[in-house]
């Protein structure tokens, strides 16, 4: 989901798939989709030049405005909240 | 990095929400040394169990990870995990998780935890076999990570050596 942090985290393997939050093998009952993903994991499995990462071409077959909006909570987190609320109060106590 | 097979990179950063890009490009951590993690047997006899950070849990046999203490703390996140059995039916997980729209995994827990795909690879004979356990935590974990470093992370390592587990595949929510 995000390989670049995997990669700074130092993880021997990565697979890299471009999908909505909450997707990491793919969409709902794509037996296909989830299994090519699961595949391109087990094929790192026994490669020794680590560390090693492989980035997937599948595009997510949903329009992305609809898949962007479509993996986030209806209501933002608690820690979303609370920093948007930060940043409001911050802005209210700004002289002008 | 070594490459797989070419220079393909994606755009990982195509799903985050635009103010949060920032913040995880900037992000300074850099680990050390990488595992070695080397094969030590061959995939075909590999025993194979899955994390995924997408907060299930079994719907009436285990506690849900805890949402209310993390309404009333926002900095902090439920770090416990739930071992979920690999022949578990759709009806039977429950789905913990404040960051994510749980209609998806609710629908198919496979796109999380795909234990369908994994017992056909079983039954193949790709790979050796599925272990009868798996793992499932809430992936925000607030601003500590000290006790899955201090606690549940050792405690899972002990986990996968009493399974005799030789490769674990974990994947993010």
């Amino acid at each position: 989901m995000l390989p670049d942090l995997a990669e700074r985290f130092g993880l021997p393997r990565i697979v890299g798939v471009e999908f909505p939050f909450g997707h990491p093998f793919g969409m709902v009952h794509d037996r296909e989709m989830q299994k090519t993903v699961a595949i391109s994991a087990l094929s790192l499995y026994e490669r020794t030049d680590l560390p090693v990462r492989k980035d997937l071409r599948i595009v997510w077959p949903v329009d992305w405005k609809v898949a962007y909006k479509g993996w986030q909570p209806k209501e933002a987190a608690p820690i979303v909240a609370y920093l948007k609320n930060q940043v409001l109060n911050k802005h209210r106590k700004t002289p002008d | 990095m070594t490459r797989a097979d070419d220079d393909f990179r994606i755009d990982g950063y195509k799903f985050l929400p635009r103010s949060m890009i920032p913040e995880f490009k900037a992000f300074q951590y850099q680990a050390g040394d990488f595992p070695q993690a080397v094969a030590k047997v061959l995939l075909k006899s590999a025993r194979v169990t899955l994390l995924t950070s997408s907060g299930l849990y079994l719907k009436n046999r285990q506690q849900s990870f805890d949402l209310e203490r993390e309404q009333r703390e926002p900095m902090w996140g439920d770090p416990t995990y739930r071992v979920i059995p690999r022949n578990i039916g759709a009806d039977e997980i429950a789905v913990a998780h404040l960051h994510l729209n749980p209609d998806d995994v609710v629908s198919d827990f496979n796109i999380a935890l795909p234990l369908e795909v994994f017992a056909q690879f079983e039954e193949e004979g790709r790979i050796g076999s599925l272990a009868g356990s798996h793992y499932s935590f809430m992936g925000y974990q607030g601003r500590s990570s000290t006790a899955w470093r201090d606690v549940y992370g050792p405690e899972l390592v002990t986990r996968l050596r009493q399974e005799d587990v030789d490769l674990l595949i974990l994947a993010p929510g």
